[in-house]
């Protein structure tokens, strides 16, 4: 479910969320108890069908007595029916939806926010994640024009794409008259590349959400770190509340460092302070009142840095804490092991030990489906001796969890096919030996050595092209395919030498923070010639997207 | 009697008569449109829609629709209650929100709609002492909610949802005189009152200013102008009421009656329609007599440029010299704008043109639109359209709303003529007026189907963005089933034919449309339509068909319907899923017995789909679960629910070793597992005997290192160290770094000569106090690095 204040012209509008309530038939008794009265139900449908528990109801105080309800992201039947079914369908006066496919995130960042994307389209066989995706792309196109040319590659892009020509079909005459922005559109299963998002993601902004988890461009910290300033008043509590941050592009130091390598935040970061201290020493060179007035109006400027330095200097302690551990650097050494294909066929002694100790079922799970992807399946008897394993250990209700993981081809039997991991390795150049972290010089710097696949897709696109590496597309599941669309003429865009291209990437399943990475480094790159924008169903990491694939039935045991 | 109204907004000309036998409905334009005969009940008032529609309210509160040319659309009623005290007046209003009816009932109490496509009926509330019909009324609309204004001798009362207010206007004195006739401006912003004393009050609608108080009488309909004026009409007489205290008067022949517009008001009488409005500024400056104004100058100079005189010049030049030619361009086309004779149009515009020639730099635009407009406007106000709109009228009504009015007429060519005249965007235009076309065509039944789906997909073959479905949707109202699925195999939007094709029950047509658009929300709605229509043998059998339906609908009885989900795997043979299912279910036992059922069911299921594996294990879980219990009941310790591992757990931290040997049998545990199970129980419990005792009981599969860990972790260094000999040698320098041993580690790092043992060596050692302790490592470093 999506959170956005609707600004209704001057009405106030107040946004409570409201879970745990059992039907709809409480929306409206909620509604009814509360003294501001005029309520809109905010619904997701699919929350809805699912388990009616999850609603926004937004308050507004000018009109009581008068209640609206609103869809997200679209109006649909089958809701409707339920409402009409339970007999609440004639109190809301207004039925409306609120449109809310693509959110953006930051400047080149657009996300669906559809958590459960990638379970609906390859475990349930649900598509409408997909509808909606081909729907805000249609917007999108409504927006910055149509987009000449479509690469794809796996079912669900084909399905995508398949419904964007289809609704351009079905707008046909409709659409206005812009200058495309876009110039190609790439869209990538996630399936294509299971295992990049398994990989533990090793730049700074991947690291905050591996270790606290970023959700709605926020981050929430354990307050420890944070509580030094306050030295002054005498306080010796410590706050007990999370500190909440928000992660975005506005903040200037942030947007420096958050792509790079967690290895080289820590050198940013000081010369980031020399910087600034620097700047506070300029006040003693201040002679004139003129300089001083100068120096003066930059105080806020220079104070707003040094509160976000201060920030980032204590996460980025936080951080250094899990990195050095022996603990973190053990599984990423058996992950590193696994993508450079060490004994892959093999029991790891490592996930052994892990699951002996019982430490957290989805590190077992990421690292498990790890080898398994790396080595395009396990054998038999590897793979039963890990599912008995974790069966013993975390409890037998997880068969649910295994067999979803085998469907979405996670954990797989070797099959009779000779294993192509190593082939599509080295022909991407997935693996490279002596990653530069500090001044990286190619993308495989956000995991250490490991580019991801998804990225490496798109690099080739862009150049030399996709024809390059036929061979190993085949490898990869789903169709590979190029749709052209007609733009009007007159409309065709004539680049500048030296003009950028501009790509965008859509990851149907979710993208991670590491590839965003990636995606920009490659933007930045000099003589690259491209840019990128990211769009995605879901900004997701390894831990968010194994839970999404959980399966616990839940035990009502007394 | 004058029963006949005009069209509300901006329509125009429709000029429309009722016969005096009210069972005849004559509608009568220029030319008339059609001629009806009335066979339904006692009419109380006529009116039109925003949408050109006729709208007859009956006695007992049913109104009636019927489009331009008498055809009748449909009917609905003002409810029970104004059916029971039947109506006794009607007032037909228009406000952002649609067409809305008020009435007031014979039980004197007033109920309205504001939007007769949207109807929700509203009760006002009761006016105190009101013993007899009003003397009048009217509807206001205000703050987005639409009042009634009534007056009941002098005493006037406003209206709304909640409450009767009473009102004074200001000016007006409460004794002097009850109000007998009240008018609202075309913008609601402007009221005029007239009482039986003679007296016109004008004020604005909220009652707060008043702006004159005159003496006269008669029945009044009030325009809107720059300056706030009625029109008073008394038989013959028409008096324009202004703000001074001078009236206007004119003389009518005939009965009329008045029609308030926009920017003037229509007169109305049997032979002869007329707009009376405030002279617009432009043509007065330029129509003055003698008039200066730039634009009258460049008239003139035009006129004397035609008889190829040299005073053109003359006249030109005095424009020039106050350099005022661009603003005597813009007098003159915005003159020819209002004026209706096209001849005078022309002279207008000819001397703007001439005008323009001597400009540089002259905006283009309003020429242009001013040329293309009137074009427009002329040619609808010719008598066989008869739409005789004002320019003003025009731009409030927007183009889009005039070609819907030339489509209600069914004079689809020239809407047509009008949209490419315009360059309107196809969609909005040309394809609309095809798409009403079309609506039309289906419905003549003396053509056959094929006729008909011939010629409306050649004239609609080029257009864009046709809705083919709506046209559908007309031709199976019309009771043409095949000539609607023909239609709709033109359709390019899958979704929009999905809801007509149930309509006509043609289910898997819609299916597999609905699939093919991609909605699932459409899916979901066919497939929940079937399962209400068809048997279930029926309806299983269509989704066995479409795979995609077929997940979507399990999908949704996973949450709705466990039980239909089972009959599905079943119908399937889908004997894994079924395991699933029991699995699943088996969770949602409360009482063990039913658990296991559920479970010997799953394995019975797992075996059928050959699933070795997963039938195994469920046959562990039920012997996990069998044997919990058991020592629960002799025990008493709480293992239900638990995992194998947190089982033996349990079991060690309470110290029953043997039932624990036999779980680690049973279940074949391996040893490693096992091993690292004990240590950690038996570290947990700090029970470093036993400890001890189980290290020495067998070789460890683990090794010794996890021994020195856990016990690090409990804090116990002096268990620790015991077992640090144990440690295989490329573990050992962990081990003593472990026990806080620094030099053995050291030791150990050297001995092996490894270069990143002795590092990590290095980083532990502080420079100061083990100075020596780091030469000897620095040393070791150097030699090994040489090799």
């Amino acid at each position: 479910i999506c959170f956005a204040l609707l600004c209704h012209r001057t009405k106030l509008i107040l946004i409570l969320e409201c879970q745990a309530t059992k039907t709809c038939r409480k929306y409206v008794d909620l509604a009814t108890n509360t003294d501001n009265a005029n309520v809109k139900v905010l619904i997701d449908p699919k929350q809805f069908s699912r388990n009616e528990a999850n609603g926004i109801i937004i308050i507004d105080k000018l009109q009581p007595r008068d209640f609206h309800i609103l869809f997200v992201p679209r109006r649909s039947l089958l809701c409707e029916q339920r409402l009409k079914e339970k007999g609440v369908l004639n109190s809301f006066t207004n039925i409306d939806e609120y449109i809310l496919d693509l959110i953006p995130y930051d400047g080149d960042l657009l996300s669906m926010e559809s958590e459960s994307s990638f379970r609906e389209c390859y475990l349930e066989n649900d598509q409408t994640s997909l509808y909606h995706a081909a729907k805000g792309l249609m917007t999108l196109q409504a927006l910055y024009g149509t987009i000449p040319q479509i690469f794809g590659k796996g079912e669900c892009a084909r399905h995508v794409a398949n419904m964007m020509l289809r609704m351009k079909r079905e707008f046909a005459g409709s659409q206005t008259q812009i200058l495309p922005v876009f110039d190609t559109l790439l869209l990538l299963d996630r399936n294509v590349d299971l295992l990049t998002p398994l990989a533990t993601q090793l730049t700074y902004e991947g690291l905050i959400d591996e270790i606290f988890g970023i959700t709605n461009g926020y981050v929430k910290l354990p307050p420890e770190k944070f509580a030094q300033k306050k030295q002054g008043e005498g306080g010796k509590e410590l706050p007990t509340e999370p500190k909440k941050l928000q992660l975005n592009s506005a903040e200037e130091l942030y947007a420096e460092i958050r792509d790079k390598n967690f290895n080289a935040v820590g050198a940013a970061l000081s010369k980031k302070a020399k910087i600034i201290s620097a700047a506070f020493e300029e006040r003693h060179n201040a002679k004139t009142v003129g300089e001083i007035k100068q120096f003066v109006s930059q105080l806020p400027h220079m104070q707003a840095a040094r509160s976000s330095l201060a920030n980032h200097t204590s996460i980025a302690e936080l951080i250094k804490d899990i990195t050095t551990s022996e603990d973190f650097f053990d599984s990423l050494t058996v992950e590193q092991e696994f993508m450079t294909g060490v004994d892959t066929d093999k029991v790891s002694t490592y996930i052994e030990d892990c699951i002996a100790q019982k430490d957290p079922l989805i590190k077992i799970l990421r690292l498990v489906c790890m080898q398994s992807v790396c080595n395009n399946g396990l054998k038999q008897k590897v793979l039963d001796y890990y599912k008995k394993e974790i069966l013993q250990t975390y409890g037998y209700k997880h068969i649910l969890t295994l067999k979803n993981l085998e469907r979405v081809g996670l954990l797989k039997p070797q099959s009779t096919m000779r294993n192509n991991y190593p082939t599509i390795r080295k022909t991407l150049k997935l693996w490279m030996e002596d990653a530069n972290e500090q001044n990286p010089n190619d993308i495989s710097y956000v995991y250490s050595g490991y580019a991801p696949l998804s990225v490496r897709l798109t690099q080739v696109l862009a150049r030399p092209g996709w024809r390059s590496i036929e061979e190993v597309l085949k490898m990869l599941p789903g169709p590979h395919f190029e749709e052209r669309q007609q733009v009007p003429t007159g409309l065709h865009k004539k680049r500048q030498p030296g003009e950028n291209r501009t790509i965008l990437v859509f990851f149907l399943g979710g993208v991670t923070y590491a590839e965003i990475a990636a995606l920009r480094f490659l933007s930045n790159m000099e003589d690259s010639g491209t840019e990128y924008i990211i769009a995605a169903t879901k900004l997701i990491n390894g831990t968010s997207w194994i839970k999404s694939l959980m399966d616990s039935p839940e035990e009502n045991l007394p | 009697s004058p029963y006949g109204t005009g069209v509300a907004i901006l329509t125009g000309a429709l000029r429309f008569t009722l016969a005096t036998n009210i069972d005849d409905i004559k509608l009568r334009r220029d030319l008339s449109l059609c001629l009806l005969q009335w066979k339904s009940g006692v009419v109380k008032q006529l009116g039109w829609t925003v949408s050109d529609d006729l709208l007859c309210v009956q006695e007992d509160g049913t109104v009636l629709v019927y489009d331009l040319l008498g055809g009748f659309k449909r009917h609905f009623s003002m409810g029970n209650e104004v059916s029971q005290s039947q109506v006794l007046e009607t007032k037909i209003f228009h406000s952002p929100y649609g067409t809305g009816v008020a009435i007031l009932t014979g039980a004197l109490r007033f109920t309205l709609a504001t939007n007769i496509d949207d109807i929700k009926l509203r009760r006002l509330p009761e006016v105190p002492d009101l013993q007899g019909a009003p003397s009048c009324w009217a509807v206001l609309t205000q703050d987005r909610q639409s009042k009634v204004l009534v007056a009941n001798g002098s005493h006037l009362f406003v209206l709304d949802n909640t409450a009767c207010t009473p009102v004074t206007p200001p000016g007006l004195s409460p004794q002097a005189s009850s109000i007998v006739h009240m008018c609202v401006s075309f913008s609601y912003k402007y009221l005029a009152l007239l009482t039986d004393s003679g007296h016109v009050w004008m004020g604005t609608s909220n009652l707060k200013d008043k702006f004159v108080l005159l003496l006269f009488s008669c029945r009044c309909r009030r325009p809107k102008s720059q300056q706030p004026s009625a029109v008073v009409m008394w038989d013959g007489l028409l008096l324009v009421v202004g703000e001074c205290k001078e009236t206007i008067q004119y003389h009518l022949d005939d009965d009329s009656i008045l029609v308030p517009e926009l920017d003037g008001v229509r007169i109305i009488s049997g032979t002869h329609h007329e707009l009376l409005q405030e002279v617009p500024g432009a043509c007065e400056e330029i129509f003055k007599i003698a008039s200066m104004a730039p634009g009258a100058l460049l008239l003139e100079a035009h006129k004397e440029y035609e008889k190829e005189s040299q005073k053109a010049d003359e006249y030109l030049r005095e424009i020039k010299e106050q350099s005022l030619l661009s603003e005597a361009v813009r007098q003159c086309v915005e003159a020819a704008g209002h004026e209706h004779e096209p001849e005078t149009q022309k002279t207008l515009l000819r001397a703007a043109s001439f005008g323009k020639c001597f400009l540089s730099n002259f905006p283009p635009e309003q020429f242009v639109s001013m040329c293309r407009d009137l074009r427009v406007l002329n040619a609808v106000r010719d008598y066989t359209v008869g739409i005789p709109l004002s320019l003003t009228q025009f731009k409030q009504m927007t183009i889009q709303v005039l070609i819907d009015r030339l489509v209600y007429r069914k004079l689809y060519p020239l809407a047509i003529e009008v949209c490419c005249y315009l360059k309107t965007p196809e969609y909005q235009g040309v394809s609309r007026v095809l798409k009403h076309w079309a609506c039309y065509k289906v419905q003549q039944k003396e053509e056959s189907d094929e006729v008909i789906a011939k010629a409306v997909s050649v004239k609609l073959a080029d257009a864009a963005g046709i809705s083919y479905s709506e046209i559908a949707t007309k031709a199976y109202e019309s009771g043409r089933t095949e000539l609607a699925i023909k239609l709709l195999e033109f359709e390019p939007r899958s979704g929009e034919q999905v809801p007509l094709l149930l309509k006509m029950k043609k289910s898997p047509l819609a299916l597999s449309k609905a699939i093919e658009s991609g909605d699932t929300d459409l899916v979901y709605t066919v497939v929940m339509y079937l399962k209400n229509e068809l048997n279930r043998g029926d309806f299983f059998m269509m989704l066995r068909n479409q795979p995609v339906a077929l997940s979507l609908y399990k999908q949704f009885c996973k949450h709705q319907e466990q039980d239909t989900l089972k009959d599905l795997f079943n119908q399937d043979d889908d004997h894994e899923e079924l395991g699933n299912f029991y699995v699943k279910a088996s969770y949602k036992e409360q009482r063990l017995e039913a658990r296991i059922a559920h479970l010997q069911s799953a394995v019975d299921e797992y075996y059928k789909a050959k699933k070795e594996f997963s039938a195994k294990t469920t046959e562990d879980e039920m012997r996990l679960l069998r044997f919990q219990r058991k020592l629960e009941e002799e025990k008493g310790e709480q293992l239900v629910g638990f995992s194998l591992h947190d089982t033996m757990t349990t079991l060690l931290s309470v110290g029953l070793h043997k039932h624990v040997e036999q779980l680690y049998k049973d279940f074949r545990v391996p040893d490693k597992r096992f091993w690292w199970l004990r240590l950690k129980a038996l570290a947990e419990k700090e029970d470093w005997e036993e400890l001890e005792k189980f290290s020495k009981s067998k070789k460890s599969p683990i090794g010794y290192l996890p021994f020195v860990e856990v016990c690090i972790k409990h804090h116990n260094k002096y268990e620790a160290r015991k077992y640090v000999s144990k440690v295989t040698l490329e573990q050992k320098v962990k081990a003593h770094l472990a026990v806080g041993d620094v030099e053995g580690a050291a030791e150990a790092a050297i001995e092996r000569r490894n270069e990143s043992e002795i590092g990590t060596v290095l980083s532990r050692c502080a420079a100061t106090t083990d100075h020596l302790l780091v030469e000897r490592l620095n040393r070791a470093k150097a030699t090994v690095a040489k090799k």
